[in-house]
């Protein structure tokens, strides 16, 4: 690596989770820097959701340590981890159905209503938020609702908003939509950590990347590094990534 | 939040309940015992739709299989007929407005009994159990139990009177059609709370939380709110509406006994999972049609009155699995 990482929002050191008897993570350490977007990769049951959910709270660290912007939040109930501007985007999406679009976001903007300008600048690149705003979200496509769980997690300035793969079972014109948001979401001071199996999307996206395989941190570095190694990419995801656009 | 929300309104639902009440007035024949029929059928429904809206949004948003509730509405029966007997008084006066300065307070002390009985019951006896069924089952029973044998002790085993004030029990005559007044009031009081939690549910933030909880707890939580300081009030609320149900239900029979509550039970039961749990839209069609059936059947073949209402719990699941209006959850 040519030039040093930058300083980090979230560090989580020699963190373990268990599942009920199925022990998950194995000793995770992972640092995100401060600004932009870091990829979490790794083939399917490394742990990268529980690495994400245990971050938040959402299930606990049996063993390590996880700091977040200076806050030891390990032992932290998931209220109190959002409450210092972590947003979370679910694999599932979250949304709440019954909910209109618009009581979606009201409910995610905790300062008091939605800001207007940061409303607008949301509909910029997704313009269906703004079509059905008064509709049921249990109404939209997959696309809309997974749109509508990013709004939500942006509607207020987040410091870290973690992301469990955005473009799963979507269409393509709807990822590059995805993509475009997210590129723009960069360009703010939020940091994103987001697990990704579209490489099209984390190459286009990621600055820096970290693999995970059973449970545990295998490689860390500059997302280019590892999009321009296809040794590396085969040694560590057990496969090619352009092959597997 | 002043828009109101595209949300296709199923009316298949109250379709039903409209067919429901038009087959009974062929069955009844006479049109004006049908009218009575219908208006105590209405009353009943909403006697009940009070005291079961709170289990409802207990089940649905705290997932607790709370089986003592009925207590509630006990303990909610019993405080209105001391309060009651506390402003005599105005209880035997001939006006209204005076007999209102008994039944209110009773209502208000009932329901803020109930409610703190609720407080105590969530801390000391739910919260340990959260997410244990069985265990949700076996010590809300046993804990109701216990509160029964209280009961015996601060007002004794017998029943104890509460009788309805002089203007509450008399009936306004329309034709040859009798319509009790105490049953119109029990309509209006149901009518306001039902429209009182539907501005709370669509126009308030803590009703969105509500809703949202209903869904997807853990969502609520990852987005930074606290969603047991939710359920410890959802509960107290459900508790103070059991209460309020247990008050008004007691000046209907104008007795209270331990079992007021526990009577109820199966019918609200019936009517929440009718309604679709966690739904206060179904609570409310369910307990209507609960109440209408419970009527109509009661007069056209009273020995099967029970029965007949637990066939259309079947009947409605047999259609809708999930009740009238399903909550989905995630």
């Amino acid at each position: 690596m040519a030039e040093t990482l930058p300083a980090s929002l979230l560090s989580l050191a020699g963190v373990h989770t268990h599942i009920d008897r199925y022990h998950i993570l194995q000793g995770v350490d992972l640092a995100v820097p401060r600004g932009g977007l870091t990829m979490l990769l790794g083939r399917n049951g490394a742990g990268k959701t529980t690495a994400l959910r245990t971050i938040l709270g959402l299930w606990r660290a049996s063993a390590g340590t996880i700091h977040f912007d200076g806050n030891d939040i390990a032992k932290r109930e998931t209220p109190a981890i959002a409450d210092l501007g972590i947003a979370y985007v679910p694999e599932s999406m979250g949304i709440f159905a019954g909910l209109t679009v618009q009581e979606n976001l009201v409910l995610a903007a905790r300062r008091g209503p939605p800001d207007e300008a940061r409303l607008e600048w949301i509909f910029r690149f997704f313009p269906p938020m703004k079509k059905f705003w008064h509709l049921a979200a249990g109404n939209l496509s997959g696309g809309q609702k997974q749109m509508l769980s990013i709004s939500r997690a942006i509607v207020e300035p987040r410091k870290l908003v973690l992301v469990d793969e955005p473009t799963k079972g979507l269409a393509p014109a709807i990822i590059q939509n995805l993509i475009d948001a997210f590129a723009e979401l960069k360009k703010t001071e939020t940091t994103i950590l987001m697990v990704e199996q579209n490489f099209h999307a984390a190459r286009s996206l990621g600055d820096t990347v970290a693999v995970m395989d059973a449970g545990r941190i295998v490689h860390a570095g500059r997302m280019a590094d590892l999009a321009g190694d296809e040794a590396l990419q085969t040694r560590l995801l057990g496969l090619s990534l352009e092959a597997h656009q | 939040m002043s828009a109101i929300a595209q949300r296709r309104v199923d009316w298949v639902p109250p379709a039903l309940m409209l067919a429901i009440a038009l087959a009974a007035l062929l069955l009844v024949g006479n049109p004006s015992t049908w009218v009575t029929l219908t208006i105590a059928g209405l009353a009943m429904g909403l006697l009940i739709f009070i005291m079961a809206s709170g289990l409802t949004l207990v089940f649905g948003l705290m997932d607790v299989m709370n089986f003592a509730h009925g207590l509630f509405i006990a303990v909610g029966a019993y405080v209105a007929a001391s309060t009651v007997r506390l402003f005599a008084g105005a209880a035997g006066e001939d006006s209204f407005l005076a007999n209102l300065g008994a039944v209110i307070p009773a209502m208000l002390a009932a329901a803020a009994a109930a409610g703190l009985l609720g407080l105590f019951f969530e801390r000391v006896i739910i919260r340990p159990v959260y997410g244990q069924h069985l265990k949700q089952i076996l010590i809300t029973t046993g804990g109701m139990i216990v509160a029964e044998q209280l009961i015996h002790v601060f007002w004794g085993p017998d029943l104890v009177p509460l009788p309805r004030p002089a203007t509450l029990r008399s009936a306004f005559f329309v034709g040859d059609m009798a319509i009790e007044k105490y049953r119109l009031v029990a309509v209006a009081v149901g009518l306001a709370l039902f429209a009182g939690m539907l501005i709370l549910l669509n126009r308030t933030k803590v009703g969105l939380l509500i809703r949202a909880g209903v869904e997807n707890k853990e969502m609520v939580e990852a987005m930074g709110y606290r969603i047991r300081r939710l359920f410890i009030w959802v509960f107290v609320a459900g508790s103070a509406l059991a209460g309020l149900g247990g008050a008004l239900w007691g000046l209907y029979q104008e007795s209270v006994t331990v079992n007021i509550g526990a009577s109820m039970m199966v019918l609200i039961f019936i009517v929440i999972i009718i309604g679709g749990l966690g739904s206060i839209g179904g609570c409310f069609t369910g307990a209507l049609l609960v109440g209408l059936m419970a009527n109509y059947v009661g007069y056209l073949a009273p020995k099967v009155a029970l029965g007949c209402n637990i066939l259309l719990m079947v009947l409605v699941l047999l259609w809708r699995p999930q009740g009238l209006y399903p909550v989905s959850r995630q």
